[in-house]
Order: C-alpha cells, then structure tokens, then sequence
C-alpha cells in the first residue's frame, strides 16, 4: 500500500469524488425536507423540490401579473448589469492606477499611500453616503462595486507591474525606448492577463457589495428579490435564486479563464 | 574610448569595487572572470547606467557616462531579456519600433512592412528563420540567446555588455553561440564586455582577460574592502592558455 499522499485518483474517480459532496447535500436536502413535511405539510424552511421549481416557472416563464414582465429575467439582467459596469469601471480604473504607480516611481510616491487608506476604508459603510449623493438609483449600487474592488485591482497590478523583470525595462531602454514606449508595449500586454486573473478574484466582494446594495435600496434585480421574499419565508424561491447566482458566479469566472487563455496564450502557457 | 579613473563602487558599508584604472579601446573584446560576488555584473551595471558610482570617473569618449540605460550600449542578460508576450519576429520588430520616437512603440503601415521584411533577413542571419510565430518560452536556450543578441544589436551600440550569456547552455551550443559572438563583433566592430564563469570561454574569445579579485582582506570586516582588476591580460589568439592558467591561480 502506498502512502497516502501518493495515491493519486484516476479520471473517473477524481470527477466521482468531486460530485459526491453535492450529491450528499442534496440526499441530505431530500430526506430532511421529507421528514419536515411529514410532520407539517405547511412548513415552510424546507420545501420540496417539485415546489421550488413551481416557484421558479412562475418567475421565470409567466409574465408577472402586475407588470407583464418576466421577473427571473429581469432580476438577473439587472443584477448583470450593475456587476459588470461596476467591474468594468473598477478594472479600469485599478489598471490605470496600477500600471502608474507600478511604472512610474514619482506617481508611487504620490499615489501608494492614498491607495492604501482607501483600500482600509469598509465600502459598505461608505453605502449611506453614496445613498445620499448619488440618490438611491443604479449609480449609487455601481459606484459601491468600484469603490469596493477598484483598490484591490489597482494594487494587484502595482505589484504585477513591478514583478516584471527589471532586464525588460533595461533592454528596452537599450533599443531606444521612452517612458510611455515602455508603458504600452512591455508593461500593458503582460498585465492585461494579470488583470483578467485580478477580475476574477475580486468578483466574488463584487457579488457582495451588489448584493448589499440590492437589498438595501432597489426594485429589481437578484437581491433585492431574495430579500424581499425574504419576509414571506419563501425559501422555494431563495433557495433557486441563491443557486442561480451561484451559477452565474461560475460561469462569468469560467468565461474569464477561457478569454485569459484565448487572448494571452504566451500566459497559460508561459514560463509560470 | 572608454576610461576608468579610480572608480569605487559601494553599496553603504558594503564596497564592492575599489580604486579601478582601466582604460579600454574601441573594438576590444574584454572578458571578466573572478569569484561569485565580486562585483562583476556591477561593473557592468555601471557601464550600462542602471548603478552609479560612488567616487571616480567613468568616461565614454571623454564624457562622463550616462546614467540611465540608453542604445549605445548593448546588454544581454543571463535570462529575462526576451519580451514573453512577443513572437520572434515581434521581439525583433519591437526593437525597431523603439529606434524610433513615438507615443505607443507600435509600427503602422510602411514603416511596418519595411520593418518586417528587415527583421526577418537578421532572424535569417541569425538561424531563427523557422521560428518566426513562436514565443520565447517554446524556444530552447541557445535559440533564445541568438534572439537576444540579435535583437540587443538592433539599437546599433557601439559597446555590447553580455553578463554570463551562455551560463545555461550546453557545450555543443555554446560553441556555436561563440562563432555567433565573434562574426558579430567584427562585423559591427563592436566593443564588448563580457562576464563569463568559465575560464577558457573568456581565453578563447576575449582579446582582453580581466581577473577581478580582492587585493586587502579584513577579517573582522569582509565587506571592509572591495575588489578590483588584479589581472588584465592580453590574450592573443595563438598565446597558450594554460600558461596564463596558471598565473591566474
Ligand atoms: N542593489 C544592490 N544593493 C546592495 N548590494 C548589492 C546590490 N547589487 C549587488 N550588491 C552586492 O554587490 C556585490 C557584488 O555583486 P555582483 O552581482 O556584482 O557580483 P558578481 O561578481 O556578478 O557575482 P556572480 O558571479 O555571482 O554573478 C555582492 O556582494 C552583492 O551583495
Ligand atoms: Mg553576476
């Protein structure tokens, strides 16, 4: 027998292994839910399957009767776009702060310690203010997400862009090179994969703060669902809702690898 | 003409380089030899203006040296000298977009084609002609170092510094590479300074040997002191080197 940390899974049981936790949650699910509703068939915290997925036709594929529109759709669209605005506007902005302060010493000097307070700044107690100036529309919950991540991204990139071997920046300069020759040609594309990795990372406090926001100040939009119906206890739609952001989670990350990988080939497959 | 007039070197309390005089003439192929952690890449580091000096003169052609890294001198590195991000050619085009001034370092249209068709005749040259599309990282190590060299010669210097450039190559390569070395030196008639571990590579391609070593040694404050040239000897093609070997010892 050999040690167990050289017992490495074949293929098939690699992938058995990782769907036995979710397969065990949802056995788990089914019998406590069973056991519930066998004793109350009003309860209400954990509801069968059959009826969560009633509750998610109704959102999803009837028009809702107060408005005509299609309520999961619009929740997700909603939620879409602010996330992606905000992270767009906070990559941005963190790669253009990053890139600066990561190339140019003078602007490090100016800019470092600035960054480093607003980075230890809580976003979601800045929410109130942003309520306030911003009023309680799609700015204000944008203006959360980059105000939350932008600082992240910015000195992620600071680092990346100093990690580049100085040998590059000196043999530039030796084939004639000025500063912003530098900047776009050596220092932009290797960060850009950097960023797309940075993006990622930051999208799950990116979930956070739409999500904090949503159920703070909205009328549509993912969490702002989930916490309305929230006061009617109905887990048949928080459950799917949480499981549908999940998935979406997934999927944006997923997207992001495949471009990192399309785009900036020489990374994936690089020296690292 | 470059001339070193007592020139020290120290990082703080750590000297590194003391009292160097030294005067070296245009087309000299100098090479440098001495324990690991005497100071000879911050010899180099100095020549190229990444690392100032702390007392002394450094003159190029009577002028003080500049101090920041610019196209009359050359460097090629051990490694990380190559953009990843670039194809071969890309590598080579880049370096001829630098000559030029501009904003973004990229080329568009004639200029792009001209430089196109002059980086694929150097690749040629340099035998990388099959390897256009591929990225640092899929090429070997001497295939690297040819792209290097090549491309540090595309900022037309008249001084080339190579810090152990062939370090990490193997022996059958490394012969090739000094072939490479010594066309290029006398076709662009360049003067280089050359870094090297291997006593017999800086015999067979210097014209100059340069032994770096200490000459005082405190033992309660090794770093007390610094090193300098305690050898520099000529080294004709036809001179035996293992006489000179053992002088060296
Ligand atoms: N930026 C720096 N700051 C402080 N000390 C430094 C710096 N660069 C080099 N040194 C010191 O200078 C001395 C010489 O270093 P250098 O790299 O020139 O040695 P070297 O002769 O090239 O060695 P090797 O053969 O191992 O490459 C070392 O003691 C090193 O610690
Ligand atoms: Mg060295």
């Amino acid at each position: 027998m050999k040690r167990l940390i050289n017992l490495k899974p074949s293929k098939p049981l690699a992938f058995a292994l990782g769907i036995l936790p979710f397969f065990l949650i949802a056995v788990l699910y089914v019998i406590n839910s069973n056991a519930r509703l066998a004793e109350n068939a009003d309860d209400k915290l954990l509801p069968p399957v059959s009826k969560m997925a009633d509750a998610i036709e109704r959102l999803a594929l009837e028009p809702s009767k107060r408005s005509g529109e299609y309520t999961f759709w619009i929740d997700t669209a909603s939620s879409l776009k602010r996330l992606g605005l905000g992270v767009l506007c906070a990559a941005a902005l963190g790669l253009l702060f990053g890139i600066f302060t990561g190339a140019i010493p003078l602007v490090k000097s100016g800019l470092s310690p600035f960054l480093t307070v607003i980075s230890l700044i809580p976003p979601l107690a800045l929410l109130p203010i942003l309520f306030i100036v911003f009023g309680l529309g799609e700015l204000s919950k944008v203006v959360l997400i980059v105000i939350g991540i932008f600082p992240f991204i910015a000195r992620d990139i600071q680092r990346r862009a100093e990690e580049i071997p100085n040998e590059q920046l000196v043999k530039a300069q030796t084939l004639g090179a000025n500063t912003s020759q530098i900047i776009v040609r050596v220092l932009l594309p290797q960060l850009m994969p950097k960023l797309i990795d940075s993006v990622r990372l930051s999208l799950g406090a990116g979930w956070l703060f739409l999500i904090a926001a949503e159920a703070i100040a909205a009328t549509d939009g993912l969490g702002y669902r989930i916490f309305l119906v929230r006061r009617y206890l109905s887990m048949d739609v928080i459950l799917p809702y949480v499981a549908w952001i999940t998935l979406l989670a997934f999927i944006v990350d997923q997207l992001l690898a495949l471009l990192n990988r399309k785009l900036y080939p020489w990374h994936s497959q690089g020296n690292r | 003409m470059i001339e070193v007039k007592n020139l020290w070197k120290n990082y703080g309390e750590n000297v590194v380089l003391e009292q160097l005089n030294v005067t070296v003439a245009e087309g000299d192929f100098i090479t440098m030899v001495g324990s690991s952690g005497c100071g000879k890449s911050t010899f180099l580091n100095l020549l190229l203006g990444t690392e100032q000096l702390s007392r002394g003169e450094l003159l190029i052609n009577g002028k003080p040296i500049a101090s920041e890294p610019g196209p009359e001198r050359g460097i090629v590195f051990q490694q990380y000298s190559l953009f990843p991000h670039m194809t071969v050619l890309e590598n080579i085009m880049a370096a001829k977009a630098f000559e030029r001034k501009g904003f973004t370092g990229y080329l568009f249209g004639k200029a792009k084609r001209e430089a196109k068709s002059a980086a694929e005749k150097l690749l040629k040259e340099v035998g990388l002609e099959h390897a256009l599309k591929k990225y640092p990282h899929e090429l070997s190590g001497g295939m690297k170092q040819r792209l290097a060299i090549a491309q540090a010669l595309l900022g037309k210097p008249k001084i080339l510094l190579l810090d152990e450039p062939f370090g990490a190559l193997d022996p059958g390569i490394r012969a090739e590479m000094h072939q490479l070395v010594l066309n290029l030196w006398r076709e662009h008639g360049l003067t280089i300074f050359m870094v090297t571990h291997d006593l017999k590579e800086g015999f067979y391609l210097g014209t100059r040997l340069w032994v770096f070593d200490k000459t005082r040694h405190d033992p309660q404050a090794p770093n007390a002191y610094g090193a300098t040239i305690t050898y520099d000897l000529p080294v004709s093609k036809n001179s035996n080197y293992e006489n000179l070997l053992s002088l060296t010892k």
